[in-house]
């Protein structure tokens, strides 16, 4: 399900594929744009005008999604909605467009005519239909006043995937203008909730990053909560109130199978992956106490990490492996320490006011996010793994729970409402942009998933 | 031949009763008695007192919650130290639980909104193991008692509030095995 997407070094790409992959090989390189860029780390306060007109089409064909017309103009939807997301381009409306982008336009774009709407960059392809069923889509960047191409790539894919492939240009296109890696081709699995407080219903949900292909993987009949990816996207450990005994599980979200990991005779919970998928660091009770330990993901050669009297929790690792970070009131209140994977060098980080919980290391290894209460609030924040740097993003009533875009640059976590309710939103690495992420119910714990594959 | 039919009508009753009282450990305690009295347009007519207090079965829920006054005991903020209230309230139930040793009891450990997912939990695990340690003092042995915390999962009342809060930070003591009732 995850598979069937080909980038420039796929398989059986049809001829014109096959070609202008080979140009894209020649001309994209790691290299950033010199002339149009787009500086992520300032705080963008005036987002960068882009025309993204609908993808067009060769030859318009049927296909089990809907024509390559419509693919076409639905690529570019996606892709403008991704753009635009990320707060850091301004896509301009299509309704300004004089222009009816043909099938030529793709690859010799008028340029003229896209600068008189303002636009300082183009995106522009389109969809076509191959003879075994799956689509190509074209994907072309451009420098509208340079009128260099920055991006020229092809993205094949089975049909129903026309979004991954979307997505995939949308990363392509914010790649190349900021110097980053892309975020949009990934996922979030995270505990959709509805129902009064008192008797909330929890189920493990899944969808896109940006909200579409929602599915709902537990019927909501134990209590669930924490999911937390895999390295390899599949699997996906959380807790579960299955037979009233709180316990991590596993879901592999291919096969909808579950299973108990390990057998404590106490609560098991707080679950996180190694980088490496092979281990999880997690949380056991035992007579109150409450500590971090580590096994493999089989359940078994279960180490214990610490052996502090008090609450130890909330383990997350370095993207290197090598460090955990973790919470521990051990010294009074709730704070952030880290130490060594074997449990050696542990230290206490935060040392503001307040108290400190649920820390989660940025998958560039730079920060972690935290979530910091204080003055009747939590909010979310990030430090530098020594403690120094603490910045605080937001600023709500309660705020918890922070989750990694793949590329390090966006936190989403869930906002709780005074009273009940709660619901998922992101922000920005720069505390800017923070944006409600539309779910069907209400929602928490999310769990953002590394770029897809 | 009238003597065969009545043994085997007892027989057919006997093995009813049995049955029932097995299902009965799976099944959740029985709701308080107002609830009930909620629900029942006649609660609102004042009912003569004594013949209620005369059909509570000896080693029943109701029994238990009308000698120990209380199935809950309550928590400070961020606190598993059982107050005077609390040690009260646990020594009744700890009394009424020596009479009937075959009854279990799972303690259940809550936390109000004020605490992070996992904190929360772990934060339960402690005040329920609070109330274990209690107990046990209290001659409840280990062997009757299970814990489960559900953190801030499962509040008793709704809201925000400091009242809210104080109602939420509980140890609730659930009987599994009682008679019923």
């Amino acid at each position: 399900m995850m598979n069937g997407l080909t980038g420039a070094t796929g398989r059986a790409v049809k001829p014109l594929a096959a070609l202008f992959v080979l140009v894209a090989a020649l001309i994209t390189g790691p290299a950033a744009a010199q002339n149009l860029s787009v500086d992520i780390n300032q705080g963008v306060s005036r987002p960068l005008p882009i025309a993204i007109p609908d993808f067009t089409t060769q030859q318009n064909v049927e296909t089990p999604a809907g024509t390559t017309s419509s693919l076409g103009k639905r690529v570019a939807e996606v892709i403008t909605n991704d753009l635009k997301s990320s707060g850091l381009f301004r896509p301009i409306d299509t309704l300004a467009f004089t222009t009816n982008v043909a099938y030529p336009d793709v690859l010799s774009p008028q340029f003229a005519s896209w600068r008189t709407v303002a636009a300082q960059a183009l995106v522009t392809g389109f969809a076509e239909a191959q003879s075994d069923g799956s689509v190509t889509i074209g994907c072309y960047l451009y420098d509208v006043f340079s009128e260099e191409v920055l991006v020229r790539e092809g993205f094949n894919t089975p049909v129903r995937n026309w979004r991954r492939a979307a997505h995939k240009c949308a990363d392509a296109v914010y790649s190349r203008l900021t110097g980053e890696a892309g975020y949009f081709d990934s996922r979030i699995v995270y505990i959709s909730e509805t129902g009064r407080a008192t008797n909330r219903i929890k189920r493990l949900a899944i969808m896109d990053q940006d909200g579409a292909n929602h599915r709902f993987l537990t019927n909501g009949q134990n209590l669930v909560l924490t999911p937390r990816f895999a390295p390899n996207q599949q699997t996906v450990a959380y807790l579960s109130y299955a037979q009233n005994r709180p316990r991590i599980y596993m879901y592999d979200v291919n096969t909808g199978q579950q299973r108990l990991v390990g057998n404590f005779p106490n609560m098991s919970f707080a679950p996180r992956f190694s980088p490496d998928g092979r281990t999880l660091a997690f949380s056991q009770s035992r007579g109150g106490n409450t500590d971090v330990y580590v096994m493999d993901v089989n359940g078994g050669n279960v180490r214990r990490l610490t052996n502090a009297p008090g609450i130890d929790t909330a383990p997350s690792f370095s993207p290197d492996g090598r460090r955990i970070a973790f919470e521990s009131d051990r010294g009074g209140s709730q704070q952030i320490y880290v130490m060594n994977a074997d449990g050696s060098g542990q230290r206490r980080i935060s040392f503001g006011d307040g108290r400190y919980g649920t820390p989660v290391w940025s998958p560039r290894g730079d920060l972690i996010a935290m979530t910091k209460i204080g003055g009747g609030k939590f909010r979310i924040g990030v430090m530098r793994p020594d403690g120094s740097g603490e910045r605080l993003l937001t600023d709500s009533w309660q705020d918890e729970g922070p989750t990694w875009s793949p590329n390090g640059r966006v936190i989403m976590f869930f906002r709780s409402r005074r009273g009940g309710g709660a619901d998922l939103h992101s922000i920005d690495l720069t505390g800017i942009n923070e944006r409600r992420i539309p779910t069907p119910l209400e929602g928490s714990d999310p769990a953002w998933s590394p770029l897809l594959q | 031949m009238k003597m065969r039919l009545t043994s085997v009508a007892a027989i057919g009753l006997l093995v009813g009763v049995s049955a029932c009282s097995k299902n009965n450990d799976d099944l959740p305690p029985p709701p308080p008695p107002q609830e009930t009295a909620a629900t029942t347009p006649v609660a609102a007519t004042p009912t003569p007192t004594d013949t209620v207090t005369n059909t509570v079965v000896p080693g029943s829920m109701e029994e238990f919650m009308q000698q120990a006054g209380t199935d809950t005991v309550y928590f400070a903020y961020d606190s598993s130290s059982l107050d005077g209230e609390a040690r009260d309230t646990l020594t009744k139930q700890a009394s009424w639980l020596t009479k009937y040793p075959n009854v279990r009891i799972t303690i259940e450990g809550h936390a109000d909104e004020r605490g992070t997912r996992e904190y929360n939990l772990a934060l339960g695990e402690r005040r329920a193991n609070a109330i274990v340690t209690f107990m046990q003092q209290n001659g409840i042995g280990a062997s009757r008692v299970t814990t489960i915390s559900y953190g801030k999962e499962r509040p008793a009342v709704e809201g925000s509030s400091e009242s809210a809060y104080a109602q939420n930070r509980r140890g609730v003591t659930t009987l599994s095995g009682a008679a019923a009732s």
